[in-house]
């Protein structure tokens, strides 16, 4: 892993530059980590042991030192793709991270699976999940590492984005957010979800994760010409054609596609407003 | 790809590394004047659309029975497309061979304002598209007005349908002289005005054939002319602190510098406590720092074990911010229950959260026709100038000084209910009045005690603060109750303005700040005549609640503690008609500065213990009143 040891903001002649782009993403970021671990109680954070999130998790340790000062939430369906879960539990050892894992077991019991509805699935297995693990340690802030590019209705989320009582998203009627000032004031029995990333693009992510020398599962990394661009369960998550075996190549092939990153995720297209009504439900 | 595919495009920025410019774009409007469409066009003309994306557009264009339809691309939800309105705000990224952008689209129905606010809050640029056909309408100016208040600066206005008005050269002039006198009166200089058809492709990102009459910039032109605003690293250091952690037996101070720049071994004051240590450590993990600056966010150890809160104000000696409990503030209020003066809010401002209250509404502003009207209520997208008050002292900065740590928003109950930008005209920064230079002092015992002179007296020490506008008559009272009760054997002295100008209290002039030492003054000399004895008379205009309750401080400090408010009451006008000075008629002819009840505010007693009306009372009447309070109040036994 590399470490970065330049002084920050310095150029090495004793004059500092403005922080580039990517610095001042991590700013923002650190920024919104530090708001949402001093302005909520009971806060954890979303790891789908994806790019995204192991990019949250990095930046959670420079926000606090090192340390990842609230519990990591990992939903797991059970169809996730094997590689996942090693690469899940080696950084949870590594990192000395206190590690929940959230699955639906009576769903599970009952023979759920996408073949019953890929958003059927995704609600039983995920929402539902992460409602549950919700509610049995009474979180009032759950992280995710969401982003506004990657999909229209995340491109219309808040920072701190309000749940009810039962998670749901009342995209209608947002709260206003501006000056960096976030709602942080809200009714018992609801809670907030609060995005750090929200204002990262999949290239901004990429380019942070080789800066950094940030871990990520092996599955980005095109094999046989082929690579998974996003990560979900087995079988609704499909790969695209790459050449990109390391991060440079990533980075090279993003910078000239006109192929959006979840095109692979078979979840989204089963109706044009699909996404919506999954994330309405409380989907992350 | 699928038909359904509803992705948001991410940026292609090409191999130019990590260090690449990006600015954060919003496009602002009236309803309907064609802003999401705008956006739309912009993608395709600049080929940034996803793959697939103008074929899923058009199915659904044809599901719903409609021509195809641009805004489709940012109205992601379903209630947008069907009824054709943009809800909420939405990001999309994009590049030209000069830099990134972040497009921001923001609503343009008035019902979603706050929507329309979220998004264009985080823009350093702005476009303003008005309709060529329907001209400048109320959005148009309301968003106009709102950029301004928001801080943005650079605004290129965007004549949008010029296909359904032809084109024509006359028409797109009458626009660009609407709304660019608009703007010139709320300081806007539009960086360019650029005639454009969203939906026919001219002059957005490729020049028109159908306008040969223009010569200025595309669209995308316009928008590489913007800049990216520099990093206020010039401006005096504010780093409000966010939180202190106390991991790995080190306690480090975390925050975000706003302005400024901090280096190790920097002595640091935190407002407003006042504390003050040096930056022993930057500390930032896996990685050393020797200096750091806006916009980072960090953390420091100090070389003094300080104990410093959420919400001060870090800041270098040098420049300080403002300490006060009571300021102005330009607001916008998003909450259905409409603000009144008397209501309390919480104040969040930086890292801060304060009980507040609305003093004062002094002017509801009308974003149309920038007209100033006196009223008490701020309905819901409304406009306002107020003073708000807070029971402690707050750091904070003028924000034509420090827009970050001059702007805050106000929360009712659970929600952000309004926003505002501050300022301090007219009112004192407090910090001098309220710091302790003189260390080691204790205070002697007397051997006289307050008691025994009150036996002596037969009657006891204290001050009558009388407080009232210019010609309210607060001296010619003071002057007759001091002769009359001198003969009724009190021990009694007027303390009045221009007598402590000429000796205790020449050095001070007339700033905010210097009238408030002024008083304070008054107070501290009023409570040691009143420990000393005496019924002490004070006739100062006094108009600052702060002050005021300064002074009977001073008073319960010193011992005695009997200390009571007399509002010597008249209107404006009818004080203004007895102008014994003159002072009103220079004032209203703008000889004189920040003159009380003309151009600085006069802040009435809340609970004053005794009222005078000299505009219902006689003089005789107002002494006869004064006297019998004072035998009822400072007659010992």
């Amino acid at each position: 892993m590399r470490h970065t040891q330049e002084p920050v903001g310095s150029k090495g002649d004793g004059s500092s530059a403005p922080p580039d782009v990517l610095d001042a993403l991590e700013a923002e970021s650190v920024y919104i980590l530090r708001e949402a671990f001093n302005r909520l109680d009971k806060l954890a954070m979303l790891w789908s042991v994806g790019k995204d999130s192991n990019v949250l998790l990095w930046l959670t340790r420079k926000a606090f030192f090192g340390h990842v000062p609230f519990p990591v939430i990992h939903i797991d369906t059970s169809y996730k793709i094997p590689e996942m879960i090693v690469f899940r539990d080696r950084l949870v050892k590594e990192w000395g991270l206190d590690l929940i894992i959230g699955r639906n077991e009576a769903a599970l019991a009952a023979g759920m699976n996408h073949k019953k509805g890929r958003v059927v699935c995704c609600t039983a297995l995920k929402t539902e999940a992460l409602k549950q693990v919700i509610g049995e340690h009474g979180f009032t802030g759950v992280i995710a590492g969401i982003r506004r590019d990657e999909e229209g209705t995340r491109a219309k989320e808040r920072v701190f984005s309000p749940r009810g009582e039962k998670a749901e998203w009342n995209f209608r009627d947002q709260p206003p957010e501006f000056w960096d000032q976030y709602k942080t004031d809200f009714p018992p029995g609801t809670h907030l979800r609060v995005h750090p990333l929200l204002h990262w693009t999949e290239l901004d992510v990429w380019r942070y994760i080789r800066r950094e020398a940030i871990p990520v599962v092996e599955l980005y990394f095109a094999k046989r010409g082929q690579r998974y661009r996003s990560l979900g369960c087995l079988p609704c998550t499909g790969t695209i054609k790459s050449k990109a075996a390391d991060l440079d190549g990533i980075i090279r092939e993003l910078e000239s596609t006109l192929v959006s990153e979840r095109s692979g995720r078979a979840q989204d297209r089963e109706a044009e407003d699909a996404f919506e009504r999954l994330r309405a439900d409380g989907y992350m | 790809m699928s038909r359904h595919e509803t992705a948001v495009l991410g940026p292609r920025a090409g191999p130019r590394g990590d260090t690449l410019e990006r600015l954060k774009i919003a496009v602002v409007g009236h309803v309907d004047h064609g802003k999401s469409t705008l956006v739309g066009r912009l993608f395709h003309d600049t080929n940034s659309l996803p793959e697939g994306k103008f074929e899923a557009i058009k199915e659904m264009c044809d599901r719903r029975g409609m021509p195809f339809e641009w805004a489709f691309l940012m109205d992601a939800f379903q209630a947008e497309r069907d009824q054709g309105v943009t809800i909420d705000t939405a990001q999309i990224w994009f590049h030209t061979a000069r830099r990134d952008y972040v497009i921001i689209d923001a609503p343009g129905h008035s019902e979603f304002l706050k929507n329309m606010i979220t998004g264009a809050a985080k823009a350093e640029a702005a476009l303003l598209v008005i309709d060529a056909h329907e001209g400048v309408r109320a959005q148009s100016r309301r968003h106009g007005y709102l950029l301004n208040l928001l801080g943005i600066e650079q605004v290129c206005v965007v004549v949008n349908k010029m296909d359904a008005v032809d084109y024509g050269q006359a028409r797109f002039r009458a626009v660009e002289d609407e709304i660019g006198a608009y703007l010139g009166d709320i300081g806007i200089v539009p960086s360019a005005v650029v005639p454009v058809s969203a939906r026919a492709g001219d002059n957005v990102a490729l020049p028109s054939a159908r306008m040969s009459w223009y010569r200025g910039p595309t669209m995308t032109e316009a928008l590489d002319g913007f800049s990216v605003p520099p990093s206020p690293v010039a401006l005096p250091l504010r780093m409000p602190v966010q939180d202190v952690y106390k991991f790995d037996n080190r306690r480090i101070i975390a925050g975000r510098i706003e302005t400024g720049r901090l280096k190790r071994g920097d002595r640091l004051v935190f407002s407003p406590s006042n504390k003050s240590a040096h930056v022993a450590t930057i500390e930032v993990w896996n990685a050393r720092a020797d200096e750091a600056c806006a916009g980072q966010s960090i953390g420091i150890t100090l070389d003094e074990q300080l104990f410093v809160e959420r919400g001060e104000l870090a800041s270098h000696a040098e420049a300080l911010p403002v300490e006060t409990n009571v300021f102005r503030a330009k607001i916008f209020w998003l909450a259905h229950e409409a603000l009144k003066a008397g209501n309390r809010y919480k104040l969040k401002l930086a890292t801060s959260e304060t009980p507040v209250e609305v003093q004062s509404v002094d002017w509801v502003i009308n974003p149309e026709t920038l007209e100033r009207i006196k009223g008490e209520t701020v309905e819901r997208h409304g406009f306002a100038e107020l003073v708000l008050r807070t029971r402690s002292l707050l750091a904070l900065d003028d924000h034509k000084n420090n827009p970050r740590t001059g702007r805050f928003v106000l929360v009712d109950g659970y929600d952000i209910a309004g926003g505002g930008v501050i300022s301090m005209e007219g009112y004192p920064d407090q910090r001098a009045l309220v710091t302790v230079k003189s260390t080691n002092v204790s205070s002697v015992a007397h051997r006289v005690t307050v008691e025994t002179r009150a036996r002596h007296n037969q009657h006891q020490g204290g001050v009558l603060w009388f407080t009232g506008l210019s010609g309210a008559g607060k001296s010619t009272i003071a002057l007759e109750l001091e002769q009359r009760l001198f003969r009724k054997g009190y021990q009694v002295y007027v303390l009045d303005g221009d007598n402590l100008r000429v000796g205790l209290n020449a050095n001070l002039g007339f700033s905010p700040e210097d009238r408030a030492e002024n008083i304070r003054r008054v107070g501290e000399v009023a409570a040691l005549f009143a420990e000393a004895g005496f019924v002490v008379i004070t006739a100062f205009i006094s108009p600052y609640r702060s002050d005021r309750d300064r002074a009977r401080a001073a008073a319960e400090r010193q011992g005695s503690g009997n200390f009571h408010e007399v509002y010597v009451s008249a209107s404006l006008e009818v004080c203004e008609k007895r102008d014994p000075k003159g002072l009103y008629r220079k004032a209203r002819a703008g000889k004189i500065d920040q003159f009380t009840g003309i151009s600085a505010p006069y802040e009435a007693p809340e609970a004053p213990e005794l009222t005078l009306p000299t505009d219902a009372l006689s003089l005789e009447e107002c002494v006869e009143a004064a006297i019998d309070y004072l035998e009822r109040h400072f007659r010992s036994g």
